[in-house]
């Protein structure tokens, strides 16, 4: 504020690139791609009740070269996905994608051979709708989450997309597993994704691949998943300390005997004794 | 009548309660179960409108029981399964005869029988409703899939121009006459004919909380 | 100015001619093999093939259409459809028969409960208890089914009058449209593709409300038909764009298997509700409209009346439901009958409070038959039937086959759009370019049922 006291009045300051966010999420056009029943839910929320135009966003430009944002509303099917990849080559920088509904984010209820699972796998998606369909107020509040994206990102308009496999959260299983010291060959492999499973078949003392998502056992410790914020897409905001979480550091080396626990599997789990068993019923 | 195969041979044979399989959960092992046998319904057939149609039929066409395979009459419907020889000259006297006159064909699709007995798998299936006389009839043609040939509908009935371009897409029966068979649905390089049996449906597994649940068809069945 | 052609010395075939005018030499390209190229060697004559593509604002959808012009004039028109394949009659084979519902409401998208009627009236007839379906449940049916036609020909007019550039049918539809789905998600709990006509009955009986909000529509609705006649029916462009433009008359609407609102406009008064009646409209009073001119604006007369039809239906559904009083909406066999009793609970809507009581405490084989019944599916007896319903686009029928199983054999849609299809290039060849999307608006094609 120092330097704006000195100038003469109505003069505001601001970064280009806040600027900018502002212009391009002020009138997003999007571009006519409504392919099923999202494709109708689209254009309730276009219609008067629902109303886009108060965001700009009346105009669906039929050509993609005027348009900024590709609202893929609705299931792709293999046959339509070249014409997808067409249409979004053609629009211009800077450009974002939304992928509306179930079938659009992630195939939906059509898992088979006829359907893209997920126009990721076609064009670069900045948000993800669920929903089937996904109600217009649903849609506007993606929209509106796509804005506070865009009025936040960089200047050249790419923001910031998840690539696939990629993913700033721990898995669950990447944190129960690594707590857990099972000795190895004790997990049931067949209902880990592919990637676990490379992973633990790799010996215990191999350094784990390198990647966002690829997380060292003892680091988990410290990276309970509430204390991890992934980039936030409302701005800076603080980061709250998260209270009421036990500390975990060190503590289960005190629980468990790695030892004790045996290679070959038996009822007696509490150590206590075995009681009768099947041979003893003769 | 019907032959008497044992349990767990290949094909859909049944326990008493559904399961597939061998099925023989009684410990007993002696389970036979009847394979299928293709029969007709017998005339008459207890509805005036089906037996008004047959009896039309047969006035109409000299030679109808060389043409037609078997004569079904279930839920209140009428199916006649005709060859394939036979099947235009059949469908030009329901379309013109006047006490049949079935204008108008609503549907022509495929079915896939793998189990069917004679070994004519892709049925397809032709739906004729006639607009003087308010009533429905069912055609079903049988082909192999070594040789998969029917002559076309569309000389008689134009509709029928997607509809068998959309049943040789998704099954791969050849119409022939039919002036431009190609793919509808699917891209035109596809290879394959989706909706056939043996045919997967093409799922992958989806991940979901570090857990991979399958696509359907590979999910736990038991039944 | 001298305007003698000459060919230059040394011509072959392929010189051109030239003429001298002043100090300029001015080439004729002409002979050679042009003509032949051409084929027909008119004046100004200029043969081009247009793409509408896939995405298009004015296709109505995912549809593609191959245009062959000669200037203005259309010579050839081709469709292409699939791009919106979804496999779903595929996919009904790994599902069980309840679940096929859910999948079946998605492919005409625009009327999914009419999909869903056909389908379930298809499996009752396979299972044996068309006569067993409660009364209550077929009226619902009738009524739910009149209010989506509504809205469907709602949508076919907001888009038809949006493709032709009159957004102001756009919105008004859509404003209406938002009516009707709000009563249909008082119903059924979703404003589209619900999964709510189950085989046996209904998922759940009307809530309370309901009825109220249907007549409050009922008051309302007539004035808004006033108000499109207002809006169009008279505007000169509207006219001009649609009378006397792809025309078809009934002879070759049969021949290419056209029914429907098509049919209608061509002068054949066919309508499955009333020919070959089903869910008891035979005891409905009402009109099926026809017009004899069979052109666009004839289909558009012909789809506005209907909507007037539908309101009377809706009024006739309200009537006898207080006639009937309170009773179930599904079968009494509790080995088809869904049996969740769902209502809204505190985290949203799931199994009611009642019904867990029942099933937990009271009632073992209660609980047997939801369990066996939501994880395998009742059987059906094997056996094929074909079901036609009159839906919104045209004749809607569902064969079905069953071996026995928990899942369907094989389920195919006959969709009113795919044929319907059909029609458009005899409607458009011949015509002109701006023609072909008031062709493809006046079949009103939803993709959805097309490629299914």
């Amino acid at each position: 504020m120092g330097l704006e006291e000195k100038l003469p009045g109505g003069v505001l300051l601001a970064s280009v690139e806040k600027l900018a966010g502002l212009g391009r999420k002020s009138s997003l056009w999007p571009v006519t791609f409504g392919l099923a029943c999202c494709a109708i839910e689209m254009m309730g929320t276009g219609a008067a009740r629902y109303d886009l135009a108060r965001f700009g966003m009346e105009v669906f430009r039929a050509s993609p070269r005027q348009a900024d944002l590709m609202i893929v509303a609705g299931r792709v099917s293999q046959k339509m996905a070249p014409v997808l990849r067409q249409i979004y080559d053609q629009m211009a920088e800077p450009k974002w994608v939304l992928a509306m509904g179930v079938c659009a984010s992630s195939g939906g209820m059509f898992n088979n051979y006829a359907i893209v699972q997920g126009v990721d796998h076609v064009v670069p998606v900045d948000m993800y709708l669920p929903g089937c369909p996904p109600r217009p107020e649903m849609l506007m509040d993606a929209i509106m989450k796509l804005h506070r994206k865009i009025q936040t990102g960089p200047v050249n308009g790419k923001l910031d997309r998840t690539e696939i496999g990629e993913s700033p959260y721990p898995k669950p299983i990447e944190v129960a597993t690594a707590q857990s010291a099972l000795p190895e060959g004790s997990l049931d492999l067949r209902t880990l994704s592919v990637n676990d499973r490379k992973r633990f078949r790799m010996p215990a003392d191999a350094p784990l691949p390198v990647g966002r998502g690829a997380v060292e056992p003892a680091a988990l410790d410290a990276r309970r998943p509430a204390a991890v914020a992934p980039p936030s897409v409302f701005g800076r905001r603080k980061a709250l300390p998260v209270l009421g979480q036990p500390e975990t550091t060190g503590r289960l080396d005190d629980l468990f005997d790695a030892g004790a626990i045996d290679a070959a599997p038996t009822d007696d789990v509490h150590g206590q004794g075995g009681g009768p068993t099947t041979e003893d019923l003769g | 009548m019907s032959e008497l195969v044992p349990n767990g041979v290949a094909g859909r044979r049944h326990d008493a309660f559904g399961a597939k399989g061998s099925g023989d959960t009684s410990g007993f092992g002696g389970l036979v179960a009847p394979a299928p046998v293709l029969g007709s319904s017998e005339r008459p057939f207890g509805d005036d409108a089906a037996d008004g149609v047959y009896d039309a039929l047969e006035r109409a066409f000299p030679g109808l029981d060389d043409a037609i395979e078997r004569v079904v009459y279930a839920h209140g419907e009428l199916t006649l399964y005709v060859g394939r020889e036979q099947l235009l000259a059949v469908g030009r006297t329901l379309r013109d005869d006047p006490a049949l006159r079935f204008e108008l064909l609503s549907s022509l699709s495929g079915a896939d029988y793998p189990d069917d007995p004679t070994g004519r798998r892709l049925h397809s299936v032709v739906h004729l409703a006639s607009l003087t006389h308010r009533r429905r009839i069912r055609v079903e043609v049988s082909v192999t899939a070594e040789d998969p040939v029917m002559p076309s509908l569309t000389g008689l009935w134009p509709t029928a121009d997607w509809h068998e371009r959309e049943t040789y897409d998704f099954f791969g029966i050849i119409y022939e006459g039919h002036h431009a068979l190609t793919r509808i649905m699917m891209p035109d390089d596809w290879v394959g004919h989706p909706q056939r049996k043996d045919y997967p449906l093409g799922g992958i597994p989806v991940e979901y909380k570090g857990a991979q649940v399958p696509p359907p068809e590979k999910r736990r069945s038991y039944s | 100015m001298t305007t003698d052609t000459h060919t230059g010395p040394g011509a072959g075939p392929y010189e051109a001619g030239f003429t001298e005018s002043g100090a300029n030499r001015v080439y004729t390209v002409t002979g050679g093999d042009w003509e032949q190229v051409l084929g027909s060697g008119e004046e100004g004559a200029e043969r081009i093939v247009v793409n509408m593509g896939p995405q298009h604002p004015s296709t109505h959808g995912v549809l593609r259409l191959v245009l062959d012009i000669e200037g203005e004039t259309v010579r050839q028109t081709r469709l292409v459809i699939g791009y919106l394949h979804t496999g779903i009659e595929k996919s009904c084979e790994y599902r069980t028969w309840t679940q096929g519902v859910t999948f079946l409401t998605r492919a005409d998208y625009l009327s999914p409960l009419f999909t869903e009627t056909a389908y379930c009236l298809s499996v009752e007839r396979l299972l044996g208890v068309t006569d067993q379906v409660p009364e209550r449940a077929t009226v619902i049916r009738v009524l739910v089914m009149e209010l989506q036609r509504i809205s469907s020909h709602l949508v076919g007019l907001a888009t038809s009058g949006m493709e032709l550039g009159a957004t102001t049918a756009m919105i008004v539809g859509f404003r209406e449209r938002e009516k009707v789905l709000d009563i249909l998600e008082m119903i059924t709990g979703l404003r589209m593709n619900h999964a709510f006509v189950r085989p046996g009955g209904l998922a759940q009986d009307l809530p309370d409300g309901a009825e109220a909000a249907i007549m409050e529509f009922l008051v309302d609705m007539p004035g808004r038909i006033k108000e499109y006649h207002r809006l169009l029916t008279g505007q000169p462009i509207w006219r001009n764009r649609l009378i006397d433009v792809n025309y078809l008359d009934a002879a070759s609407c049969l021949a290419l298997g056209i029914t429907g609102p098509i049919l209608r406009s061509a002068g054949l008064p066919w309508d499955l509700r009333k020919t070959m009646p089903y869910c008891g409209y035979e005891t409905y009073e009402f009109d099926v409209p026809t017009a004899t001119e069979a052109d666009s604006f004839a289909r558009y007369l012909v789809r506005l009346e209907e909507m007037g039809e539908s309101l009377k239906i809706i009024e006739q559904c309200l009537d006898k439901l207080s006639k009937l009083g309170p009773g179930p909406v599904m079968v009494a066999d509790k080995k088809i009958a869904w049996p969740a009793q769902l209502s809204i609970g505190s985290d949203g809507m799931g199994n009611s409070l009642d019904h867990i009581r029942k099933i937990m405490g009271t009632s073992m084989e209660a609980l047997i038959h939801h369990f066996k019944l939501v994880t395998e599916g009742f059987r059906v007896p094997p056996g094929q039937v074909y079901t036609a319903i009159e839906g919104p686009r045209g004749e809607l029928g569902v064969h079905v086959v069953s071996d026995g199983g928990t899942k369907p054999f094989r389920v195919h849609v006959r969709d009113p759009s795919f044929v319907n299809l059909q029609a458009v290039p005899a409607m458009t060849e011949g015509g002109q370019v701006g023609d072909v999307i008031v062709a493809v608006a006046s079949v009103d094609p939803v993709l959805g049922g097309v490629d299914r």
